[in-house]
């Protein structure tokens, strides 16, 4: 039984590598869409990282990011978070909504919705990835967001799964829009016995 | 003069000059103890209420029971007097409206409040709750404790 993330193999991993990739290229096309603008992006990275070492990769505890949370229940119980920086979710919020100056620390309703939206869309580009490699029923819960520091957003994803080890399962996505490089970050924390549940369907296990 | 960063589950004690930081406390919950007469604090960034709940993990400051009473005691082995000592609390914010059924962040400060008291250790000063993120610098000669957040509310206690 997997008792941590660091215990996945590498046939695990290159299918959760798989489905990072095709996620994200869902993702892609529902943004593009979204905000009527080509966005290129380089293939993402798949690492399962120490919580400590995930503030780092986020350029620090204290970097303010853009943080939507997700839960899914039914065949695969966890949690998505997406964190996203300040200017891109800008970009992404001017897109959608055509107005630029938006204060994300303290949004107003409409701005708020939209930054749920953006999250709602590509957590369901990653659930579909995966419920169409696997055939799973995967519900997701309504998504809510917060803008604020890095290490606090992420102590949510920490406690919720304080029993399970202290690894996420990170995915880091490189974009780049008229000319603008972003990055965002996916972070996916299915409890253990979905991911067992998951690779077994995948034939991996 | 030691500036000491304190991570998430992790404490650490210093006197005179030395300052103790603890960065990006979301639900998770700072607790400062000094000791005004040995100039001696302590901190320590709990991030669940109680050591019962998940048995099989023993690191003691992980939890806002254990982590406060080992901390109280290794200040105590340094010179420190607990019926001197008071406390400065900062965290244990909800930072997504989804969490408000579990509200995490209020049991880590409403267990930390217990805690305290039955340790007879005053509560000098607080900032915790609501939804946003807070770092702390505790300043051990004298007690001051500083609390910056993202959203530029920036306060004394």
């Amino acid at each position: 039984m997997l008792k941590n993330y660091s215990d996945l193999n590498a046939p695990a991993r290159d299918a959760l590598q798989e489905i990072g990739n095709i996620g994200t290229g869902n993702a892609l096309t529902a943004l593009s869409s979204m905000i009527h603008q080509t966005i290129h992006l380089q293939t993402p990275a798949v690492r399962i990282v120490p919580y400590q070492d995930a503030q780092e990769l986020l350029g620090g505890a204290q970097t303010v990011k853009v943080g939507i949370l997700i839960e899914t229940s039914g065949d695969m119980n966890g949690i998505f978070m997406f964190l996203l920086n300040e200017t891109f979710t800008r970009q992404l919020l001017e897109g959608v909504l055509g107005k630029s100056t938006i204060d994300l620390r303290e949004p107003d309703e409409m701005s708020q919705s939209a930054i749920c939206e953006i999250g709602n869309i590509m957590c369901c580009s990653y659930i579909n990835a995966i419920a169409s490699m696997t055939g799973m029923q995967i519900h997701v819960s309504v998504p809510s967001s917060c803008t604020d520091m890095a290490g606090s957003l992420l102590s949510v994803p920490m406690i919720h799964f304080a029993q399970m080890g202290d690894e996420l399962l990170f995915i880091e996505n490189c974009f780049r829009i008229n000319a603008c490089d972003f990055v965002s970050h996916v972070l996916f924390l299915p409890e253990l016995s979905s991911i067992e549940h998951l690779l077994e369907r995948l034939g991996v296990s | 003069m030691q500036k000491k960063v304190i991570g998430i589950g992790a404490a650490a004690i210093g006197k005179e000059d030395d300052v103790l930081i603890s960065y990006a406390l979301g639900s998770c919950v700072g607790i400062c103890l000094y000791d005004p007469v040995a100039k001696i604090g302590g901190m320590v960034h709990i991030l669940l209420p109680d050591s019962k709940l998940i048995p099989d993990k023993p690191d003691v400051y992980r939890y806002a029971d254990t982590g406060i009473t080992a901390l109280c005691t290794k200040m105590q082995i340094k010179g420190a007097v607990r019926s001197r000592m008071y406390a400065k609390v900062a965290g244990g914010a909800c930072m997504f409206a989804s969490e408000i059924s579990t509200n995490i962040g209020k049991r880590n400060v409403n267990a930390v409040r217990q805690i305290l008291q039955k340790l007879a250790i005053p509560i000098k000063g607080e900032d915790v709750e609501k939804n946003y993120g807070r770092s702390i610098w505790f300043y051990c000669s004298d007690g001051l404790v500083k609390v910056k957040s993202a959203r530029n509310i920036n306060i004394e206690i």
